[in-house]
């Protein structure tokens, strides 16, 4: 082992989480370092998305045992908005269209929420917008979109984009994307990858739920893991991507019978 | 293409647009002289044998009833009832209590044969137990054995009285009190039969048990009650079916149904009414103005009505649910047709008191000829019952340009978890759905038929299938020869 | 047993001569006949069909005081004072509670073909003009129509001459001031002559935040052929200030109607908005928005009669109610038998924001020809969670998630509004009013 190993970023331990009644995250086990990128990937219902909304601090979910911490701090105990802050960036799955908000204003709110949140004085008007023009050009996305209410009426390429482009904005340190490939074309899937891959660092990393290698071409993970009845139950190179495109799921759900 | 076969057999079958059912029974009917006073209504409690307690229900009743006037909200044009001009009593004259089908008079087993109904068991459908009402009187409970064995009690009102006096006392009128209304007053004086169901606890009812009213003496109105009690965890699906002779005269049907769900209980309420509607210039017909009302009073209770309604002069019903228990459930499916002049006003009632309680309102107008076709409902959400949820469709489709579709929906929120929403749109067949059909060979008439039937489909879904085919056939028979 | 009509009559009965000698032959008319339709009356009371939660009667109950002597009361008008619009220079009328006083500017500017001075003047001046709509539209059948009528000694006169397209909106403040309890009867008689086209805008205000008072205005307004109207209402008074208002509209061939009302601060407020539509190609729009807290009232009512065939109608009234507020929509569209290829759709969507708010909602249809498409739809519930839990993962804080959903709520409403200037102000004011920092009427602040 090379003695210099980045720091860690997020540090998950035995994390259980239900909805409900219903247990869906059986304690996960998940270390991951600035500048990795780590693909989770696993049949439908196997507790992916979860996980993510757990991370983000969905309040459908409740944590019922275990830990997480971001560079050390205690995410769990942090609202949504403070773990935005913190660095905790999700690209949903299928993001919330909100009639009546514009784009700019939505996006101003949050950029100056996390200016205050560190005791820095709002974006000037020009700053921002100059700021918006810029971070649309990581992902091609239209003015026009800009301008209009929060995903409302956008393609699912458009919404898609528009979560990169948030993510540009908001330049996190830990991207959660989940199923960022879902619904998207070919030239979309590019964009974004395109899009992900610019904002890559040494010092972020990334967390890429997919159900298909497809999207793993275009953004190369460090680690795969396969999550399973809420458990990641094997962990490998990119490599085991290409087994499971290969082979499917079936085998692990055989080696995993309860 | 099963539904297909099912809709085109409705439309062979459907030869005529006039009221089957309109035919007089020869019955030797024992009538009381019309008019009402205290001494009516000791002779009708009298004829009946009833203890001291239910005469003292009814003599309460009829007082509170001559202090209250008729209700004029609803959007109908009720000509004045004279409430003095109608025997409060006519029942077919019958040997003490028939205990089997040979003690029936053959002419009331024949009435009901016409009428689709057999009173012999053998005959029957299987899985449908049959309570049939002719004028005041039960004439015929089919099943009882087989559903006593189970502990299930299906009578007549008048025999419920007689052996399950504790029972009747306990619920009558603690759904629907006499000071309910107008018509609910007047019920609780005069009511003088109808059917009395409990279920015990955790016995699901193998059979739809079926209540057959009919009207056939003249100058009477009906006035019967109903009484239905599922115990924790029991289930029932009840039916009733109306009809009424042809004539000239309009006659009063004010009735009342109580329904109380207990605890994890389930009751299916369906009704195919049909009573005569009177002729096409609006001469004759039923004045039905019924009250009926189920308390979903234990948790994780549910009462469903369905109902379709196609006959009466004029209707004035609201069924309703009260959903006193916590995540209980309240359902209403109606299609009303109306054509001529006929008029409804019609609709539900959800109360939502118990938390997390969710009601659906499914609402299917059609309105042909010069009818007046409204839906009145009504959704409270009371300020403690967290979490509740109601979704309400009203759809009102017209088929000519005489005839009026009107809503009248009554939202009361009180709860900031709630979540109520109302949708009612109002449209005609369109030209392009029929130039379709036509284009495919269907004539037009038919056309009608299968996109009426496609529009109501969704609450015909919702009844017993032994129904919902002859709700379908009602339902093509009623609309013939009202297209354009 | 006496209701709270009875005192207006005995009122109206010991000082019949003061009333008319504070007013003109015109108006004098109508009383005996407003005394005829309010004998054996009463007002409608809470729970009377379409009044679910308001009485009328217990709001006309209280003794308050009626100016028939025309006193001069002063109210301060500075010259200076524009509702707080910005980039409109608009042409400007005072209600002082019930006396109409035109602004100098408006003397000033006021276009020619365009009428605005007092009815009082008007009724003296024109009779026949004022006679032509006065009376004529708001019906007296209607109780509160008969008590305005009965005692009203002044109001507001508005003429467009044919053809006359008046660039400026055209507005009138409506301000209660007086150091005693106060009703004032108010009417508003506008007449937009054929192909003329008016945007007017009424603004409520009310100095002397804990002295009662009571409007009882009546808006009778004829459209002519091919006319334009748009009449925005905003309510920005103060929690003792109670209102009732009744807009009765008459609408002819190729007529447009727009009315816009805003309830953002008020005590007690019953909007009535009844629309004739009897020519054909008319539209006509009925918007609003509600935010209630505290002890709000915010009750509106909407009526639109399709009598003619080939109109159409739209009406979207959005509420949001917190604290113990109340609010209650009533709306029907009617169709009327003739009336063929009417379009008619209405909206009304609420959110709950507290355990004691309360809505009552009653959107009706009468239909009474089959070729039509109309429908309705009614909504209340609460914001949407997943879109508060998506902001706040982009690190919006949820309370000014909350906020910034509420605005959006309000903006379909909003742009509803024809003049920009008129729409920025209003998303002004609903922003400082989801703030909590709109506690008392903005643009009057500096005149306290």
């Amino acid at each position: 082992m090379s003695a210099q190993q980045p720091e860690i970023l997020l540090d998950v331990k035995d994390l259980h989480a239900s909805i409900g009644d219903k247990e869906i995250l059986k304690g996960i086990n998940l270390t991951i370092r600035r500048g990795e990128v780590h693909a989770i990937m696993g049949p439908n219902g196997s507790g992916k998305s979860t996980f993510s909304s757990v991370l983000a601090g969905n309040p459908a979910f409740t944590v019922t045992q275990g830990s997480a911490t971001l560079h050390g701090i205690d995410l769990l105990a942090l609202s949504p908005e403070d773990r935005a802050h913190e660095g905790i960036f999700l690209s949903f799955q299928y993001p919330v269209e909100i009639p009546g908000v514009s784009m700019v204003n939505f996006m101003r709110a949050a950029v100056n929420a996390k200016r205050k949140y560190f005791n820095l004085p709002p974006m000037s008007a020009t700053d921002f917008l100059k700021l918006m023009r810029q971070k649309r050009a990581v992902v091609e996305l239209d003015n026009k979109l800009a301008s209009r209410s929060v995903n409302e009426g956008f393609s699912g390429g458009e919404k898609k984009r528009n979560e990169i482009f948030q993510m540009a904005v908001l330049e996190p340190q830990l991207s959660i994307l989940d199923e960022t490939d879902s619904g998207l074309d070919i030239d979309a899937l590019r964009i974004v990858s395109q899009g992900v891959n610019t904002l890559k660092t040494a010092d972020n990393a990334t967390i890429v739920i997919t159900h298909y290698q497809r999207l793993l071409d275009y953004i190369k993970p460090d680690f795969v893991h396969v999550l399973y009845k809420g458990r990641i139950v094997m962990t490998g190179g990119p490599e085991l991507a290409l087994q499971l495109e290969e082979r499917g799921y079936d085998w692990i759900k055989e080696e995993n019978k309860d | 293409m099963k539904d297909n076969d099912k809709t085109n057999d409705i439309i062979t079958d459907a030869t005529s647009g006039d009221y089957k059912y309109g035919f007089v029974s020869d019955i030797d009917t024992d009538i009381i002289p019309v008019g009402l006073n205290e001494d009516v209504i000791r002779l009708i409690s009298a004829k009946k044998h009833e203890p001291q307690w239910l005469l003292d229900f009814r003599l309460e009743a009829y007082r509170y009833w001559l202090t209250l006037e008729m209700p004029h909200w609803a959007h109908l044009d009720i000509p004045d009832i004279d409430y003095q001009a109608i025997s409060y009593y006519a029942a077919p004259r019958k040997k003490e209590g028939p205990k089997s089908i040979d003690e029936v008079d053959p002419e009331l087993i024949d009435t009901f044969n016409r009428l689709g109904i057999p009173l012999e068991e053998q005959k029957q459908l299987s899985g449908m137990a049959v309570d049939a009402v002719m004028d005041s009187s039960s004439v015929k409970t089919t099943h009882r054995e087989k559903l006593a064995s189970l502990g299930i009690i299906f009578c007549s009102f008048s025999e419920a009285v007689k052996d399950y006096p504790d029972l009747v006392r306990k619920y009558l009128g603690s759904v629907v009190s006499y000071r309910d209304n107008f018509f609910a007053a007047l019920n609780s004086a005069v009511f003088s039969d109808g059917s009395f169901v409990y279920i015990p606890k955790g016995v699901r009812c193998p059979m739809e048990l079926s209540t057959y009213f009919r009207i056939n003496a003249s100058g009477t109105g009906q006035f019967e009650r109903t009484l239905i009690v599922a115990d924790d965890d029991a289930y029932v699906s009840y039916l009733e079916g109306c009809t009424a002779p042809q004539r000239d005269e309009n006659q009063l049907h004010a009735a009342i149904v109580e329904i109380i769900v207990e605890e994890r209980a389930e009751v299916k309420y369906s009704t195919v009414q049909n009573w005569y509607a009177g002729d096409k210039d609006g001469r004759g017909g039923i004045y039905n103005f019924v009250t009926k009302r189920g308390l979903c009073r234990g948790d994780f209770s549910k009462l469903s009505w369905t109902q379709v309604e196609t006959g009466s002069a004029i209707t004035w019903k609201y069924p309703s649910c009260i959903l006193k228990g916590d995540n209980s459930v309240g359902e209403f499916y109606s299609v009303a047709v109306t054509r001529n002049r006929q008029q409804a006003d019609t609709g539900t009632k959800m109360i939502h008191i118990g938390r997390n309680s969710r009601s659906t309102i499914v609402s299917k107008g059609i309105s042909a000829g010069e009818s007046q076709n409204s839906y009145r409902g009504l959704v409270k959400v009371v300020p403690a019952a967290d979490g509740c949820r109601n979704y309400t469709q009203c759809d009102s489709l017209l088929l000519s340009s005489r005839c009026g579709a009107h809503t009248f929906p009554y939202i009361d929120v009180k709860n900031p978890t709630a979540v109520v929403e109302h949708e009612a749109t109002t449209s005609k067949i369109s030209e392009e759905q029929l130039f379709y059909c036509n284009q495919r060979g269907i004539p037009s008439e038919e056309a009608v038929g299968l996109i009426v039937n496609g529009y109501a489909k969704e609450v015909m879904n919702k009844l017993p299938m032994e129904f919902a085919v002859e709700a379908q056939k009602l339902l093509q028979i009623t609309l013939e020869g009202s297209v354009g | 047993m006496k209701t709270s009509i009875d005192q207006y009559i005995d009122l109206y009965r010991d000082n019949r001569d003061a009333i008319d000698a504070g007013s003109a032959p015109v108006i004098n008319a109508l009383r005996p006949s407003a005394l005829d339709a309010l004998k054996g009356r009463r007002l409608p009371v809470k729970g009377d069909e379409g009044y679910e939660i308001s009485s009328i009667d217990d709001i006309l109950a209280p003794d308050y005081g009626l100016n028939i002597a025309r006193l001069n009361i002063p109210v301060d008008v500075a010259e200076s004072f524009r509702c707080d619009v910005p980039n409109m220079s608009s042409l400007m009328g005072v209600v002082a509670n019930d006396k109409f006083v035109a602004t100098k500017s408006l003397l000033r500017n006021i276009p020619d073909g365009v009428t605005v001075m007092s009815l009082a003047e008007a009724a003296s001046r024109f009779p026949d003009n004022v006679a032509k709509i006065y009376g004529k539209i708001a019906p007296l059948d209607n109780p509160m129509v008969a008590l305005n009528s009965l005692l009203l000694q002044d109001g507001v006169y508005i003429h467009v001459d044919k053809g006359v397209h008046l660039d400026q909106p055209l507005q009138i403040v409506n301000i209660f001031q007086s150091e005693v309890p106060l009703l004032a009867m108010r009417r508003i008689v506008v007449d937009v002559d054929d192909d003329a086209d008016l945007r007017l805008l009424l603004c409520d205000h009310s100095h002397n935040a804990d002295i009662n008072y009571l409007g009882l205005q009546i808006v009778e307004a004829r459209l002519g052929k091919g006319a334009r109207l748009d009449i925005y209402d905003i309510e920005e008074s103060t929690p003792a200030t109670h209102r009732i208002s009744l807009a009765f509209v008459h609408q002819t061939d190729n007529s447009a109607f727009l009315g816009n009302t805003t309830t953002l601060l008020n005590g007690f407020s019953r909007n009535n908005y009844t629309v004739d539509i009897v020519g054909e190609h008319c539209s006509t729009g009925l918007y609003g928005m509600a935010i209630g807290s505290r002890n709000q009232h915010i009750d509106n009512s909407t009526v639109i009669n399709h009598r003619a065939g080939r109109s159409s109608s739209n009406q979207l009234f959005r509420y949001v109610l917190d604290d113990e507020a109340r609010g209650a929509f009533e709306g029907l569209i009617e169709v009327f038998p003739n009336a063929k290829f009417t379009e008619a759709f209405q909206t009304n969507n609420n959110i709950l924001a507290s355990q004691s708010a309360l809505m009552h909602t009653k959107p009706q249809l009468i239909i009474n020809n089959d070729d039509v498409k109309c429908s309705h739809g009614a909504t209340t519930g609460q914001l949407n969670n997943e879109a508060l839990f998506y902001m706040q993962t982009r690190g919006i804080p949820r309370d000014m998630a909350r906020t910034m959903l509420m605005q959006a709520f309000m903006v379909d409403v909003i742009d509803t509004v024809a003049l920009e200037a008129v729409r920025d102000r209003l998303r002004h004011l609903v922003e400082k009013r989801f703030d909590g920092t709109l506690c008392a009427c903005e643009s009057c602040r500096k005149l306290l």
